[in-house]
């Protein structure tokens, strides 16, 4: 008979803080992988072949893949009570020691820092309530760098499809080097202005090689990746045929005036890992629809 | 890929060519927003600034570091940061520590690259996230100041062995390999 001890919600949230930071998702290794078959641009193929050794590095010292470790974003979803705030914050202090990640959260005027990746309002937790019997905790660790070049535009319905293109070409382009590409676009269309920010990150939790069930998303998310990797901005801003490795993207319904549009935009190392606790296991994943 | 010895003096840094592979051994000391910001008021108050900074290559990096039981500290993890963030602070910066290299991802600035050419200094790319390689390049922890500003901000010393690979993306006459890319991505887009 196999045993299986239950494991506390701390120790899982811990794992995943440790599996984000240390190895990059499968997905991104991949689509890095094939950039480096294509790359012509000996720059780009400098800058691809530093970032795969630095992988490769990370996974077998076990060291965190990028110094800035991020402010790690979690999603908890599933069966859950109020509880699992206290265990998330408590493992994000003890990771911040252990792994070590770097102490990164400031108070935004004085901008002290308690040196544990604590304060008001962090760690970041969304939660998604739902009847599965299960809980889900996701985390994603979004550096500054990326996270940085964020935007929000309330377009004109007007601007229509056409509008919307261009506004995250744009956005992609504007940001140049500063959210180390090549990496994930994450997009937002529709919902109020806070959701559509939410949705745009969201998106980055998805794997790269995970169809949107929307024919019409994944056409725009096709032509949107052929066009930003045809600019030849290449790894780094410093040229090539490698600008983005995907680009995923949320809709949901708007009011009838408005056309939001949002870009969050996940660098190479869109480091993600998510648990799912059920009453006699947990599993540990790097990415996940949400 | 060639490989430099810090510090540098102004004709070798006159001598380095857009889009060349370099890595450096020597010392290096880490400074971002924070220590830029610092180092200039204490000019304007008149107070001691870190010696280290003169003729620096200076490496815009907040490193994840650990100390041992003895105080002695290591580097776990030092990619660079994203360099665009101290593009008002910079010009001044290289003017008055005479600074021969940065180090950073993203490029500068055009006031940045007149100030480089005016003073003799380079910008080099290094690549974003590749962190665990980076360290392995500041092979030593020589020393550090304003540990007070906290781990990321403080102005670390490092004797680097060679460090890179780092891209030469702003060369001495302020000639810009980010502006150059713009200008093939403004004339790509306008085909699409």
């Amino acid at each position: 008979m196999v045993v299986k001890l239950p494991e506390p919600t701390e120790k899982v949230v811990e794992n995943i803080l440790r599996l984000a930071n240390t190895k990059l998702p499968e997905d991104i290794g991949w689509a890095l992988e094939a950039a480096a078959g294509w790359e012509t641009n000996p720059t780009a193929q400098s800058q691809i072949g530093a970032i795969l050794e630095n992988v490769r590095k990370a996974e077998h010292m076990y060291k965190p893949m990028c110094q800035d470790t991020g402010i790690p974003i979690f999603y908890v979803r599933g069966k859950f009570d109020s509880s699992i705030a206290k265990d998330i914050a408590q493992a994000v202090e003890n990771c911040t020691k252990a792994i070590p990640m770097r102490p990164n959260t400031v108070d935004p005027i004085i901008r002290i820092n308690n040196g544990n990746n604590l304060g008001p309002g962090m760690p970041a937790v969304h939660y998604i309530p739902t009847d599965d019997d299960f809980t889900e905790i996701s985390v994603m660790l979004k550096g500054a760098g990326s996270e940085n070049m964020t935007r929000l535009k309330m377009l004109n319905p007007s601007d229509g499809i056409e509008g919307v293109k261009k506004f995250i070409i744009d956005s992609v382009i504007d940001a140049g080097g500063r959210p180390c590409p090549p990496g994930i676009v994450g997009v937002g269309i529709g919902g109020t202005a806070d959701e559509c920010v939410a949705m745009a990150k969201r998106a980055l939790m998805e794997p790269l090689d995970m169809e949107d069930p929307d024919p019409e998303i994944q056409a725009l998310e096709e032509e949107l990746f052929v066009k930003i990797n045809s600019s030849g901005l290449g790894p780094m801003g410093l040229g090539g045929d490698t600008t983005v490795l995907g680009v995923k993207i949320r809709k949901a319904f708007c009011h009838t005036a408005s056309l939001p549009v949002a870009v969050n935009i996940g660098c190479w190392a869109t480091r993600r890992a998510v648990a799912r606790i059920t009453d006699n296991d947990v599993i540990y994943s790097q990415g996940v629809r949400l | 890929m060639r490989s430099l010895y810090a510090p540098f003096d102004e004709k070798t840094v006159r001598s380095l060519k857009l889009g060349e592979i370099v890595n450096i051994t020597g010392a290096v000391v880490t400074g971002r927003d924070e220590v830029h910001i610092r180092a200039l008021e204490y000019l304007d108050e008149g107070k001691e600034v870190p010696q280290c900074l003169n003729e620096a290559v200076l490496y815009h990096c907040g490193p994840i570091m650990v100390q041992d039981d003895k105080g002695t500290w290591s580097v776990v993890a030092a990619g660079p940061t994203t360099s665009a963030r101290m593009n008002t602070l910079e010009p001044r910066f290289i003017r008055e520590f005479k600074i021969r290299a940065i180090i950073g991802k993203g490029g500068m600035s055009k006031e940045v690259a007149e100030a480089m050419k005016e003073v003799g200094c380079v910008y080099l790319a290094a690549t974003g996230g590749a962190a665990v390689s980076y360290a392995e390049g500041l092979s030593r922890v020589t020393g550090y100041d304003w540990l007070d500003l906290g781990m990321p901000e403080a102005l670390w010393h490092f004797q680097t062995r060679a460090l890179g690979p780092l891209v030469v993306a702003i060369d001495a006459e302020g000639n810009s390999l980010y502006e150059k890319v713009r200008e093939k991505v403004a004339e790509n887009l306008k085909k699409l």
